[in-house]
Formats: structure tokens, sequence, C-alpha cells
């Protein structure tokens, strides 16, 4: 039960926060709204505009998500933990996922890996670096099997990643 | 409307059940039982666990059970080399984290896991590879506690909460191995009808608080019984162990309470236990009790009854038995009567995914019974009426400091049918120790005319008796008669020379399921006969 | 073509035509690309005209069952009357596979117009198109191209101006495998864990919202405009050989190979072309050990096996794999079989929704045991158990996730035993340590 602790080492959600359903995001929501038959089809598009502006998802976010959408906060945490893209713990300012499956794993994707806890200074797959600045993950395939090995630097979808191009790469997220 | 029937042969069984049925309830019709987890008729079916695979004629692969429907003619085979080395794997799967504490589990005794490994899973183990996973328990409630390692995510659980109670309070958190039921910090599993999960559990996962730790299952007497908690009626059983009440739990009765009843009825036993109780007829000698035989008892009752004319009051429980209420108030029936059930009144709690079942505001499990016998809720009426009449009858009432005040200053006679006795009311002419419903046979009638049965459960303490027993002895007469009632079977039949509605009818004709008696009067809308599906 | 190489001589270049080509994802582009056409045509035709059309083509589902494209459609109620749903397929997540990220980053209104002729065919509501999170790009290059659709009234109440309604929505997954198993992503769509449900109800009959649905994979809907602007009997033509299986596929190919892409072929082309001709070969110095055809859940192939068969539905399964989602991870003989069927066990344990016992446990087992053998401390009773082991995760649960963890298993045993007897015996270094 590994979700249940906060491992990453970023600084804790202030107690009281704004509201994320407010303003904006509340318009963009509520338009959502139009498009599904339900309110509660518009959970997985919700927890993504939770993730955009907080970096990652806490019980009160789940909270406020559940009442948004007349769910309860345990029905939402079930589905929020069943997504891996969903956060449910702080993690650093650039979130790197690489992909190690099989395609990529046999062309040297935890090569990769390696160089990547290297450079960023993580101790460990999932541990955030001591500045805060990034936290890497091994994914399950990324679906670009042909261009090992893919990462994904927060959104931006990286192809043909080498032990040497690392560095360079890793420059773009400060 | 008659259901199309579809004949099906299961293990060489044939059988002929409605169009629609599942093989795993045809199965049971046949005498099989098909080993399941995740399946529970009150409750939808997600056919996760595939322990009920089933081998079917012509059918590709083996089949779930619980989700297959029957077809004319369908052979099935549950206890085929192929379904059961399903089933052998299914077994060896879900025990490969399960940790093997029997002997501290309270399910153990009736762990559908342990039943169905003991039944035909493997005799070891080919796990071999790490220890088992282990998590640390974790409260969910007042009342339960979650044990997730010994947890198969059958999620019946999760659909009760869900589907049954309409309150999605737990949730399958995570997947793959990593998975477990999880709950928000916010908001606990406090529903009223929360403690069923506890049952439902196949394994020791859910356990009840109150229960930890008290019992093993095998040490348990069951009894068949009926709440006495509120005017549903949920049939329950009562479980003892050394003739102490250990807990509650529901007994299936599709047409009232499907497999469910609520936590007030659950947590509400511990009366039934009590030590202070009254074990010997007391009878008033100038400013004190004495204890007496029964014999004397009754002829000191004879006569006060004898020579009292006027009004008489009876303030009874609502707990009181269709028996004891009946022969009660046919002692008093040469005077004026006023005849008072008492109601306690709670909230409301329905179980929203089940048509007709609610913990009632009315907590007195035999009102509609009462009623019928010409009783009535007006407690304050009778109340004052009892400051002035010749005779009172107390049934077991439960009196507030300023009734019992009221009472012990009362001119009348004042005659205490108890199980406890109040200090104020210790100058009182008579006091007849009776038994709770846990000490007797009855029979209650619920909101819906219902009328159901239940059992002893625990020995009377000392010389209580069924306060119909008193009441038919002081009808019979002095000495030994044969028309005074022996058994609440005997007391039972007693009421319909006097209330039509109970003629022809004895308790062999309720069984165990209650019957619906022909009251005359419309059903209260909401109260349809059967209307529980 | 073989993006992002050049196209090679042997393919038949149809639904990767503009692959590369940034002037194709615009709507401006596609309509002077021929693009359109044939989504006016459709909303011109009857319904079943359409229908019969596809079902002429012999167009096959692409995502990896390969069940009649046309036939699925007509399963749908023709009374609308609940609404209807379409639902595409773009959770593309299954390891090997990367063509219909291409498709969407490359010809967003190709898709777009195969989801509306669908949609129309069928009496859809609305189309939900389920991107997987991780193709952020091709999130934004179908976002943009949807809403341009839209506004040049190609999508919306009035499509192409036929006063028909046609309606996509995007919908973003977050992260789960399983979720491109039709019924999970139903339920993802529907704001739920991506657990399969039980069939039946099949989705025709109550799928997303309960309401009739059909799913279509994004090659399968990126085809359809194809079979409509040049007609039933070309498609079907495009076959060498095996009228069970007509049209172009795109094969995904990766792995210890030279040229790694997408390659579009007519079905029926032999594998040994693909493998050599088009994706040219192994590495220097290298020969092929094992191929996997068609995405990592289906049985592995030996060299032997995957070169003397013909790609296409049957000529896979005859050398006893599957094509699958024809995503094809070539592996060369500097590969550690037993290693790498660890990690697609691994894989599958990591995305097994939870729901079924056998899936649940026995894919964490499965990737624990063949742990054990890598570490050294294999034991020969290990084949009986995996084998064993596998047997009862095939089969026996409400999706194929399990059975897909069992075939690398079993058929990596069947054909590299050698391999895990090294471990075993100690013959062979550990590749982990113990933890």
């Amino acid at each position: 039960m590994t979700s249940h602790q906060a491992h990453g080492s970023h600084g804790a959600t202030p107690a009281a926060q704004d509201p994320v359903f407010v303003g904006e995001t509340r318009t963009k929501l509520e338009e959502l709204f139009a498009r599904y038959p339900t309110k509660q089809a518009c959970l997985l598009p919700a927890l993504w505009m939770v993730q955009e502006v907080r970096g990652w998802i806490s019980e009160t976010d789940i909270g406020e998500v559940a009442e948004a959408l007349d769910l309860t906060p345990a029905y939402v945490k079930g589905v929020v933990t069943f997504y891996t893209m969903y956060h449910t713990h702080p993690v650093g300012r650039h979130f790197i996922q690489v992909c190690t499956t099989s395609p990529c794993n046999i062309c040297g994707a935890e090569d990769v890996v390696k160089a990547l806890l290297a450079a960023t200074g993580c101790v460990e797959l999932g541990a955030t670096s001591p500045d805060d600045r990034f936290t890497v993950i091994e994914v399950e395939c990324l679906g670009a099997c042909g261009f090992p090995t893919p990462i994904m630097v927060d959104d931006d979808f990286i192809e043909d990643v080498t032990p040497d191009k690392v560095a360079g790469i890793l420059q773009r997220f400060p | 409307m008659a259901d199309e029937l579809v004949n099906v042969t299961i293990d060489g069984m044939p059988v002929s059940v409605p169009k629609g049925t599942p093989i795993i309830e045809a199965a049971k019709q046949a005498g099989v039982l098909v080993p399941h987890y995740c399946y529970h008729p009150s409750l939808p079916s997600p056919a996760v666990c595939r322990m009920c695979l089933v081998e079917v004629e012509k059918a590709p692969k083996l089949m779930p059970a619980c989700v297959t429907s029957v077809v004319e003619g369908q052979v099935v085979h549950v206890n085929s080399a192929s379904a059961k080395k399903a089933r052998e794997g299914v077994l060896e799967l879900l025990l490969i984290n399960h940790p093997l504490d029997c002997p501290i589990c309270d399910q153990a005794g009736e762990c559908e896991l342990q039943d169905y490994v003991f039944q035909e899973g493997r005799a070891g183990t080919r796990y071999a590879e790490y220890a088992k996973r282990y998590s640390p328990v974790e409260d969910f409630g007042p009342d339960i506690l979650y044990v997730p390692n010994r947890c198969i995510l059958c999620t019946r659980c999760v659909r009760f909460m869900e589907d049954v109670a309409d309150a999605p309070v737990l949730n399958v958190s995570e997947r793959g191995d990593r998975a477990y039921i999880g709950i928000s910090e916010e908001q606990k599993l406090d529903h009223a009808w929360s403690g069923n999960v506890v049952d439902l559990c196949p394994v020791g996962s859910l356990l009840s608080k109150d229960f930890l730790h008290k019992a093993r299952a095998w040490d348990l007497d069951k009894t068949a019984s009926v709440c006495p908690g509120c005017t549903q009626g949920c049939n329950v059983s009562i479980d003892t162990r050394d003739d102490v009440v250990i807990r509650i739990r529901p007994r299936p009765n599709l047409e009232v309470n499907r497999h469910f009843m609520c936590d007030y009825g659950r947590a509400n036993y511990r009366w039934m236990n009590r030590g202070d109780r009254i074990e010997a007829p007391l009878v008033r000698d100038g400013a004190r009790h004495t204890a007496t035989d029964w014999d004397t008892a009754l002829a000191r009752f004879e006569q006060v009854l004898r020579g009292a004319s006027g009004s008489a009051v009876i303030l009874a429980t609502g707990r009181a038995s269709t028996e004891s209420l009946g022969l009660v108030r046919r002692l008093v029936d040469r005077f004026e009567v006023a005849a008072a059930v008492q109601v306690p009144l709670g909230e409301e709690a329905p179980l929203s995914g089940v048509p007709n079942l609610a913990l009632r505001r009315e907590r007195a499990p035999n009102l509609a019974g009462a009623e019928l016998l010409g009783y009535t809720p007006q407690w304050a009426a009778a109340m004052r009426q009892a400051l002035s009449a010749a005779v009172v009858i107390v049934l077991d009432a439960d009196l507030d400091q300023a009734d019992e005040a009221a009472l012990a200053a009362a001119p009348g006679m004042v005659v205490l049918l108890g199980t406890v006795i109040a200090d104020a009311l210790r100058n009182v002419e008579l006091v007849l120790p009776v038994t709770t419903m846990a000490e007797e046979n009855g029979t209650y009638v619920n909101r819906d005319h219902r009328i159901q049965r239940y059992q002893q459960a625990k020995s009377q303490p000392g010389m209580a008796r069924p306060a119909w027993w008193i009441a038919g002895e002081v009808l019979a007469g002095p000495g030994p008669s044969a028309d005074a009632p022996s058994t609440a079977a005997e007391a039972f039949e007693l009421l319909g020379e006097r209330w039509p509605v109970f003629a022809g009818l004895g308790h062999g004709d309720i069984g165990y399921t209650g019957r619906v008696l022909r009251t005359g009067s419309a059903p209260v809308p909401g109260r349809a006969e059967g209307a529980a599906r | 073509m073989g993006f992002p190489h050049p196209s090679h001589s042997k393919e038949t270049v149809v639904l990767s035509r503009y692959f590369g080509d940034a002037g194709a994802r615009t709507y401006d582009g596609w309509v002077e690309r021929g693009g359109y056409e044939a989504l006016k045509r459709a909303l011109a035709m009857t319904r079943d005209a359409i229908v019969e059309e596809v079902k002429a083509s012999g167009l096959r589902g692409r995502g990896g069952a390969g069940f009649p494209t046309g036939l699925k459609w007509s399963f749908m109620p023709k009374d609308v009357v609940k609404p209807h749903y379409l639902v595409c397929n773009a959770d593309e997540s299954e390891p090997g596979t990367f063509k219909d990220r291409e498709i969407m980053r490359w010809t967003p209104h190709a898709l777009i117009e195969g989801c509306a002729i669908a949609a129309y065919a069928i009496g859809a509501e609305r189309c939900y198109l389920y991107i997987r999170g991780e193709f952020t790009e091709p999130w934004k290059v179908m976002s943009a191209a949807v809403e341009q659709a839209y506004a040049m009234g190609a999508l919306g109440a009035d499509a192409l101006g036929s006063g028909k309604r046609v309606d996509i929505v995007l919908h973003r997954g977050a992260g789960a495998y399983i979720c491109g198993e039709e019924t999970a992503m139903m339920n993802s769509i529907e704001g739920k864990r991506g657990n399969p449900r039980i069939k039946p109800p099949f989705p025709a009959v109550a799928g997303l919202f309960g309401m009739p649905t059909t799913i279509n994979n994004v090659e399968t809907l990126s085809a359809v405009p194809h079979i409509l602007n040049r007609g039933a009997a070309w498609y079907k033509a495009l076959c060498l050989g095996n009228p069970k299986s007509t049209g172009t596929k795109l094969i995904s190919i990766c792995g210890h190979i030279q040229r790694p892409g997408n390659y579009e072929v007519t079905m029926g082309t032999p594998v040994k072309e693909i493998l050599y001709d088009m994706a040219g070969g192994p590495k220097p110095g290298r020969t092929f050990k094992a191929i996997i055809p068609g995405g990592s859940s289906v049985p592995i192939m030996t060299r032997e096996e995957a070169e003397a068969a013909l790609f296409d539905y049957e000529g896979i399964v005859e050398q006893g794999s599957m094509l699958g989602s024809a995503g094809m991870i070539v592996m060369d003989d500097t590969t550690d079989m037993v290693y790498q069927i660890w990690r697609l066990a691994r894989f599958y344990a990591h995305e097994s929704c939870a729901q079924c016992t056998q899936c649940r446990e026995g894919t964490a087992w499965t990737t624990r045991i063949l742990e054990r053998i890598l570490t050294g401390r294999g034991k020969q009773d290990d084949f009986q158990l995996l084998l064993d082991l596998c047997d009862n995760m095939t089969g026996k649960t409400i999706c194929v996730l399990s059975d897909s963890c069992a075939a690398p298993v079993v058929s990596g045993i069947q054909k590299f035993r050698s391999e895990f007897e090294a471990y075993i015996a100690g013959a062979r270094e550990p590749a982990m340590a113990v933890v």
C-alpha cells in the first residue's frame, strides 16, 4: 500500500488552498458536462485538470472532484489509483517517464534509465532529486517502439534517447 | 405469471428451473454447491473470483456459473476434472499471499477459503518466491476493521456499499496484485447498514470490532430468531456461547430482509445478557417482598384479579411475544381495559437497494401484533389511566423514573411481570419473573402483518417463565390443569378463539420465513405483501 | 511507407502515404490531397449501403482480433430509439505497436473522416475518440484537427452541408494498458476504473453508457474513407491469395532490426520480405533469433517459423502465432530470451486490472518465478510449475490479459528451453542479483 505514503520530497501542499474548479477551470469543466451523458464520465478529464493545476492529486483535491461530479471521495480515489499517470503524491518539477518494456529493453532502455538517474541525482526510481527538479520512473510501453528509447519529460515526448543524449535533453528542463 | 421452465442436467441430476436462472442457482436445486466467492444472491455478479467455473458441454471453455444462464438441454459438470483443476488453481493463487493465521482469525470455522481449500485445494503450496505480502490492519469504521492480508478481492463489500447501500465509501484501489480495498480518509464506513460487509466477506478480512476475538465460530450455537429492534422483523440468528449471546447476524429471508440487517439491530443484544435478573416470584409481605414458589405466586395473582373490579391497564414492552400479549390481555377481559405497548421512536434508516427494507422509526418488533390484539401505542394515555385503575399489569415495560414514581403511588394493585425490577417498584403487590425473547419461543407480527417465529436461544434465569405461561396458568385456574398451555405453540392456538385473525393458524403453519396474516384491512401503501423483491 | 524511412518498392502505400508530410495535417492540406470526398459521398448514401460496402471490402479489425468490420457495424440496432455510440480505440499500448500513433500524428483528418463515416453508418449520436494519456503529441494534433473540422463544417450539426449531425469528442486516457480492451475502454470513458466487462451483453447491445456501441481501431477507421473512395472491389483485390485477409496492413517493426518503423503491405506478403527487404534485416554480424509478430500478447515465433510465414491473419496462425496488432518485435541472437520473457510478464503483472484471480495473482507469480530463475535459483520443477500456472491463466478470465501473459511464457519455454536450462543449471551467470 505504498500509495498511502507520499514518498516525494517535494514541499507539502499548503493546508488551505483555493479550489481548482473556479473561474476558467470551472467553465472548462462545465463545458465538458455537455459532451457526456453523465457527470461521472467527466472524471478522467477533471482529474487531468487538477493535475495540471496542482502537479499531483491530493486527498483534498479528490474531495473537490468528488463534490463537483456528485461522486464519493472513495470512488474517485479508486479511479485515481487505477491509472498510473495520476500522481497521488508530489513529484519533481519535471516528471520523466522512461519506457523499459521489451522492445525498448532489448535496445538498451535500462542504460537510459541508469543515465537519467545519474544525471538527475535521483537516488532511485520514483524518488525526487534533492533539488526537487526531477522525478524519474520506469513506464510500461510508451507506444513508440520503433524509436527506442522514448521518454516523456512532462508532456514532451522525446524519441531515440540514448545515454549520451541524456545530459543535453535535461538541459532543456531547468 | 408462470415462469417458463428450462430443463438442465447438473452433475447428472436433471432439474427444471425458470428461464434466466444462473447455473449456480440451478445447481443448488440439483443439490450441488458450486464453490464461489464473489457471487452473492443479493448482489450483482461481477464474475471476478473465477471460482465458479464449470464445464458446460459444447461450450469451448469453462463458464462462470454465476453469470451464465441456463439453456434448455444444457449439461453441466461442476465436478469434472477440468473444472476441479481450475478451482484448485484459483485456490492456490488466492493462498499465495494469504496468511496462515487461521488460529487467530475470527472467520476460521466459517471461512469459505478455509472450507474450499480443505475440500478441494492442493495439499501444499508451490509458491516459493518471496515472503507473503504484508499490509497493516486498517480501521474502516466504528465497528469494522480491514485486514488486507486476508483479502481475496472478491469485492462483495464494495458492491454492497455501492449497489445496495447506495453509499460507495469503499473502493478497489491500485491494480494488479497491489490492489486492496480502499476507503477515503474523510468518509468512514459508518452507514446504518455497514455491518453487512462483515457477513458478506467470505474470509476474515472484514471484521466486527464487537466480535473481535470473542469466540470461535465452532463454539457458537445458532438460533433462528427475529430481530427485536424494530417493526421490520428482520430474520436473524442469535449466536450464543455457554448461554451468553455473542452476536446477532442476519438470517436470509428474501421477503423481509434478503440477507441483511442493520447495525442497530446487530448491536442490540446486550440486554439479553443482563445479570441482574429477577429469578423468583416475589410477593409483598407487608413492607417487603418475599420470594416464593409459582403455585403461591399464581394463586396470589388470581386473587388480585378476582378481588378487583372496574378498570385495568396493561403496560407492555414492544418486545413481548404475540402469545404473551394475547394471553395477558385475556386475563383482564372482564375489566374495562386500556392496553398500551411501548414503542420507542428513532430515525428511519432505509437500505436503498432493497425495496421495503429499513430500520424503522418504531423500535418495537411486535407493534403490529399488539395492535391486532387490542393494544395501542398510546403510552401516555395508558399511564394516566393507570393512576386510577383497579389493576395495573406491567409486562416488562421499560419505565422511566416518572412512570415508576407514578406507579409506585398508584392506588390500584400493581403486578409486575418483569425481567428486572426498579427500586421505585419495590413495594408493588406482585413481581413475577418473565423471560426475554431470547429465552423463549414465540412469534412477532411485523409491519406488513407477516407473522414470524423465533426460537429460544438461551436458558431462562432461575424460575423465570414466559408471560404467556403465567397468564395461561391463571386463566386455567388453580391446581394442575390440562387447559393451561405448556408450549408457545399451545399458547398461540388459544389466541384464535378470541381474535379471528389468528384462528386456524398454528406455529407449524408459519414456518421459518413467516406468513402474512389476512387482516382484512388493505396493506399500508409501501407495505405491499412480499414487496421485498 | 516505412516511416521514418522512405517508402520501399514492395510496400503498398495507402494509409501511410502522407506520413511525414506536415502539409497533410491541416484541413486545407487534407482537402487538397483528396480528403473529405469520402465523407461527402458517405453522407449522401444510406446507412445500409455504407455497411454493405465495408462488408464487401473484407476489411477486418486492425486492433488485434480481426473481426469483420462491416459485420460488426451490422450488429447495431437499426432503429435509433436510444443513443448509439461509436468509440474509436486510439489507446495503442500493445508493446511493439506504434502505427496508430503515426496515423494520428500525420493524417488526423483521415481518422476524423473514418470516424465520421462510421458514426453516420451506425447511427451514432457521438463518436468518442479515446487516446492513451501518454500520446501527448497525437492528442495535440487530433485536438487541433477536430477543432478545425468543426470550424470548417465537416463535423457538427450540418456535416459538410448534408444536414446530418456528426460529433466527435476526444477523451484522454491516463495510463492503463487494459483500457485498450473494448469493454474496459467503455468503463474508462464512463469515469470508472478500466475493468473489462463480462460479455454478454456485447457492446452492440449494451455498451457505452449502456447503449448500443461499436468500437473500432484507428487503423480500421482510417481505411474506411479509402474503401468508399475507391470501392470495395479495389480493397478486396489487395490480397495475395487468401481472400479472408484483404487490404493493406500497417506493420510496426521494432527491436533488433536495421530500419525499425511502420511498413504498409498488402495482406499475404511473406514475412521474410518484410523483415529483410523492407526493414533491412538484422544488424551487421547478427542473426534473428525470435520474432513476436502481433504485439507482445501472441506466442513467440522462432526465426524459422517467422520466415516461413505469410503476413495475414491466417498465415501467421499457420506458423503457430497470431497477427494481433501487427507490432513485430524482432530479437536477434544477442537477446536473453528468459530476461525478455520476464520483462513481458512484468508488463502484464503491472497492467492487470486486479479483477480476476488468475490474472491478478498469476501474472505476478509468473513474474516472480522468472525472476527467481534469473537470479540463478531456478529449479527443474519450475518448467512444470510455469506451464501449469499458465494453463490456469489461459481461457479462464474475463478478458485475455492473463492469456497474453501466458502466451510468451509457454511459447518461450517450448522454443527456447535451453536458455532457461542454462540459468537453472548455473551454466549462465545470473542476470539479476538476489534481493
